[in-house]
């Protein structure tokens, strides 16, 4: 079965985000004054071949500790959707 | 002693590293490739600076998993010294040889300047000469060099004096206005708990050449020197 994996990997909330409160303050500068936070992180998406669901999830789960995010400085969130 | 200096796609400061070791310190040197599954007997293993990868994902991310890395981590283990600077400091971190992260710098501008940075002791093989108090002025050349730990890492690299360098001003003083990118604590250089692998931001083989009228990192290479003989 063939899977769509969708990640989300974001700054982790206790740090700075640079680039975030650059565009927050720009945001701000055009006249979208309600804006109150920005944070910016990676969008990853990747096609899988799994047995299952279940081991999809797994392998992303695995890959997004391993590689795909520093949970020093990192969290993700991914979800998983069985596609033809 | 023999130095390996490994090059990844995207190194760009391994020939400065090797001319310093190799014309200034006159040590033996060999090209390690990322590619290489051997360390080819080397003393000792440095991470050049430069953009592995094209710093995709996150600097450092994807030279963590290059074939010769197994064979650094192991060679770290068995108390082989490895030393990274810049985006080898980046790599090592990757790797979890050594502790923390290096984040986006805070100004989100890659910095390109002279800057000093101060040893916080001379209990290591990168800071074994260098006097106390003294400042170091030293170039640094990077957009992710903003050093990050949690407190709890943090408080064991103190305990363990793992902190190595602080930026600083050119008198020694060690504040906000000389921390050039948002690093936690100032800090610009550290080592792992065995004291065995190093990193650090600011590029000492940038200064230590007389020719570009700056060799205040040419004691960071001696020290290894030192320390090995």
């Amino acid at each position: 079965m063939k899977f769509l994996a969708e990640i989300n990997v974001m700054p982790l909330k206790a740090l700075l985000d640079p680039q975030g409160k650059a565009v927050l303050q720009s945001m701000h500068n055009i006249g979208y004054k309600t804006v109150g936070d920005v944070r910016i992180g990676k969008h990853i998406t990747i096609e899988l071949e799994a047995d299952a669901k279940e081991v999809a999830e797994a392998i992303i789960a695995d890959a997004c500790k391993k590689m795909l995010s520093n949970q020093i400085m990192e969290s993700f969130e991914f979800t998983i959707k069985q596609v033809k | 002693m023999k130095f390996g200096v490994v090059i990844f796609p995207g190194s760009n400061c391994d020939h400065d590293m090797i001319y310093v070791l190799k014309d200034i310190m006159k040590q033996d040197v060999t090209e390690l490739w990322h590619k290489d599954t051997s360390l080819k007997n080397v003393d000792a293993v440095i991470f050049p600076g430069g953009f592995s990868f094209g710093d995709y994902l996150r600097s450092g991310a994807i030279a963590r998993f290059s074939p010769i890395m197994e064979k650094v981590i192991a060679f770290a283990e068995k108390g082989g010294l490895v030393f990274g600077v810049c985006n080898g400091f980046q790599i090592l971190c990757e790797t979890h040889l050594l502790p923390g992260a290096l984040l986006a710098n805070t100004n989100q501008k890659f910095i390109c300047k002279n800057t000093y940075i101060k040893a916080s002791n001379s209990n290591s093989a990168i800071t074994k000469l260098i006097k106390k108090d003294t400042a170091l002025k030293i170039p640094i050349a990077h957009g992710e060099g903003r050093y990050f730990a949690d407190s709890e890492t943090l408080k064991t690299m103190r305990l363990n004096e793992q902190i190595l360098f602080r930026y600083c001003d050119e008198n020694g003083n060690i504040g906000c206005d000389a921390n050039p990118n948002g690093s936690i604590e100032n800090i610009a250089g550290i080592c792992n708990a065995k004291k065995n692998v190093f990193g650090m931001m600011p590029h000492p083989e940038r200064a230590s050449d007389t020719e570009l009228s700056n060799t205040d990192g040419k004691i960071i290479f001696e020290s290894i020197l030192a320390n090995f003989n």
